[in-house]
């Protein structure tokens, strides 16, 4: 009997492990079925394509601001914060008030780096700010509820903050002046390439340093991994673990802060109260894809899903002949989100957690 | 105890579901002495689109003033935010048909919110006149359209045909790509423009499409430039619409290609938005004329204090307008003054309208055979208030210089 039982649980087991490799199989000749047909067609030049994926890592790295924010909640509280991408559009929609007084004022024209120090400031102060407040009034009294409890108080909170900035700064659009030294195109070996993307990809890769930089060497760091490895043991050890986990939030709320002057000079158009939407969904997959929880692995996420997004739809999916390839371009982000979760479900950088914390 | 608990709940939950549908039933509105003739609107009142909702709201508050009482009971106007969107004029609907005191709605803005929105609408048994949404579908009874729902806005094969026929014969074009959002105004008429488009003669390179939601065009607009074609005719809204003008510069292949976009994003704020890139592009658009026309701005500009920050507010005037006759034709009043008005009489007094002399033109609802062997239902228009327009540099410098002078008419 015991043998019969063994067998049919190793047959269970390889009948899986071949689905799996059938459906890896099956995936990768789609994509370079889909691949092989665009690149045959020629319909695209090769600076195209180049084209493509900078402005995909541009994009991406937008996503990847705002995903760290995600990550770093979820590594100290165990929780999603979906009011995250209402913690960039607060940053954003508050400094573009300030960049329209000081264009109209003229200071714009004449300081222009001056400007957008000053737009950094008052945007990453706004986003942080609205990042605490939340800590403290919405998630600081159900910290020890069931994890469901914050989720959902997550989600209210969002839509709280979507009204209250309607409520304050009205419905309408608003648009960010244009940096005119940021427009224009760098001629690299017969290429052009948009300054505004390479200035978005660096600025963003500056702050993520300097996050990590304060992680990995500083005391506040060590004490942020600590808590995050054990709350408990932490607070026996003389951590301070309401202060750690407020610095998360304003560590987090400054990166969304920034991630929103990022945007407002890489698509200055469309600041209202409902652009945290939709890039807050991207950078929580973002967040998951890379493993969430896990710095590096946040900003490859968002890297990776901004490239694949902007490049997927047409090198993919025109492939394959599918029309309005451009439309199912959020798809792709979630079937490649998915794709991952079932081969790699700690996601790209993830360890697998330990029982108690997963 | 709590077996008990939930008896009592169901038992109340059933009892509101029963008073509900009773509600919704009734066919008869009455208007005691003293009290408002009631209209509902349905409008945008947030987001990009809240421009529409303020310029109909205001040409509807200047019409309701200058009407004064009628039939001796004021004209009371309420209603709901449809935003933009199919969940908006769904959750709007449910309210509106909520309220036994509404005698007719206003509304919608958007095709999409009506789209989601027609079947309560037409079982509540209410008169439902829209003042923009253009999507063929919804005037189609193959397609979206249900009994009770008119509107005075043109249909989109209009605007299609007028957009195609300017790109050809004015513009000289002859291949097109179109991007619509998937939203069955959008979608509709990026078809009527390129099936125009072909029948006139044209290539269609690619229709392609975007997300609401999106801000990153490089992608679908890199898949456009792919063909250069002569126009590209995006007929979507705010802030997609701004996004693709503005990174449409820095797309190779697209140098030579002429934007061209419609009445979804001919609203005031929407050149100085997307910035310098939008100096000479086009857009469709209701076009309204005349010594009536005249009247309604200066009439809004005395009650509102601005102009109206986007089209169609003279569609809403005349929607209202027509909805106003009907009940005064259909009303009965008793010798106290109240008011009993059939809701399904007034459905039929509407359709019955002929040549109602609006500010937008003649305007008739019955059936229309617009395509050859398809008779659509509930179109007041037939596309005469339509022009083709065209962005200059005093509108992206200020949305006041809104709108331009227009281009061209059919």
């Amino acid at each position: 009997m015991k043998n019969t039982l063994r067998q049919r649980i190793g047959e269970q087991f390889s009948l899986i492990t071949l689905l799996l490799w059938a459906l890896r199989v099956g995936v990768f000749i789609v994509v370079l079925w889909g691949s092989i047909n665009t690149l045959a067609s020629g319909r695209y030049e090769a600076s195209t394509w180049i084209n493509l994926v900078i402005a995909g890592l541009a994009q991406g790295s937008i996503y990847a601001l705002i995903a760290l924010g995600y990550s770093l909640v979820y590594g100290i509280l165990r929780f999603i914060n979906f009011a995250h991408g209402e913690v960039f559009m607060a940053g954003a929609f508050t400094s573009v008030f300030v960049a329209e007084a000081l264009e109209r004022s003229g200071f714009f024209p004449k300081y222009p780096i001056l400007t957008f120090a000053i737009l950094l400031i008052v945007s990453m102060t706004s986003s942080t700010v609205v990042a605490v407040l939340l800590e403290r009034i919405a998630y600081r009294p159900l910290r020890n509820a069931p994890r469901l409890v914050p989720l959902i108080t997550a989600i209210g909170a969002s839509f709280f903050l979507q009204y209250t900035f309607r409520g304050l700064y009205g419905s309408g659009f608003h648009t960010y002046p244009e940096f005119g030294q940021l427009w224009g195109v760098w001629n690299i070996a017969g290429m052009d390439i948009q300054i505004v993307q390479v200035f978005v990809f660096l600025a963003s890769l500056l702050m993520m340093a300097g996050l990590y930089l304060i992680v990995e060497r500083t005391k506040t760091g060590k004490a942020m991994r600590a808590v995050s490895e054990d709350k408990e043991i932490a607070a026996l050890m003389g951590i301070d673990v309401n202060r750690v986990i407020v610095i998360t939030f304003v560590i987090g709320g400054m990166l969304a802060g920034s991630a929103g002057v990022i945007r407002g000079m890489y698509q200055p158009q469309g600041i209202w109260f409902f652009m945290g939407f939709h890039p807050g969904l991207k950078a929580f997959t973002a967040a998951v894809l890379g493993g969430i929880g896990n710095i590096p692995g946040a900003m490859l996420g968002g890297l990776f899903l901004g490239v694949f997004e902007t490049v997927g739809p047409t090198l993919i999916l025109q492939g394959l002949g599918i029309p309005a390839a451009n439309q199912l371009k959020d798809a792709i982000a979630i079937i490649m989100l998915v794709l991952v979760l079932i081969f790699r479900p700690q996601g790209i950088l993830g360890e697998k957690l330990a029982e108690e914390k997963a | 105890m709590f077996k008990r608990t939930l008896l009592v709940l169901s038992l109340v939950l059933l009892a509101g579901m029963a008073i509900a549908a009773c509600g919704g039933g009734n066919d008869v509105v009455v208007i005691e002495p003293g009290e408002p003739i009631h209209i509902g609107y349905m409008l945008p009142t947030s987001g990009g689109a809240s421009v529409y909702g303020e310029s109909a709201i205001g040409a509807m508050n200047v019409l309701i003033s200058q009407r004064g009482q009628l039939l001796g009971h004021d004209i009371l106007l309420t209603g709901e935010d449809t935003e933009c969107s199919a969940e908006g004029g769904e959750t709007a609907a449910q309210r509106t048909v909520a309220d036994p005191t509404i005698v007719g709605v206003i509304g919608t803005t958007c095709s999409s919110a009506m789209t989601a929105a027609m079947t309560t609408m037409s079982e509540s048994g209410l008169t439902v006149i829209s003042p923009s949404n253009t999507s063929p579908a919804l005037t189609n009874p193959d397609e979206t359209w249900q009994p009770g729902y008119f509107r005075t806005a043109h249909n989109d094969l209009f605007q299609g045909a007028i957009a195609a026929q300017y790109a050809i014969e004015e513009l000289g074009a002859s291949t097109a790509a179109a991007i619509h959002d998937g939203d069955p105004y959008t979608e509709g008429l990026a078809t009527a423009f390129t099936d125009n488009f072909t029948k006139l003669g044209g290539t269609v390179t690619t229709t392609e499409a975007v997300n609401k939601g999106d801000t990153d065009m490089r992608s679908v607009l890199t898949t456009v430039a792919a063909d250069s074609p002569d126009v590209l005719f995006f007929p979507i809204f705010q802030p997609e619409a701004d996004f693709i003008v503005a990174q449409s510069v820095e797309i190779p292949g697209l140098e030579n290609t002429i934007l061209f976009s419609a009445d979804g994003s001919f609203v005031a704020p929407f050149a100085p938005s997307a910035g310098q890139a939008a100096l000479g592009m086009y857009f469709s658009g209701p076009y309204v004329t005349g010594d009536k026309e005249d009247t309604f701005q200066a009439d809004y500009l005395a009650a509102n204090g601005t102009v109206p920050p986007g089209p169609f507010g003279e569609h809403a005037a005349d929607g209202l307008g027509i909805l106003l006759n009907a009940i005064e034709a259909v009303a009965e009043v008793d010798d106290d003054g109240t008011l009993r008005i059939n809701r399904e009489e007034l459905r039929e007094a509407v359709e019955a309208t002929t040549d109602y002399d609006g500010i937008t033109g003649l305007l008739s609802c019955g059936p229309k055979e617009l395509v050859p062997g398809v008779t659509f239902r509930g179109d007041c228009a037939t596309g005469e208030a339509l022009g083709v327009f065209q962005a200059n540099q005093a509108w992206i410098d200020s949305e006041d210089a809104y709108p331009p002078d227009v281009l061209w008419t059919p």
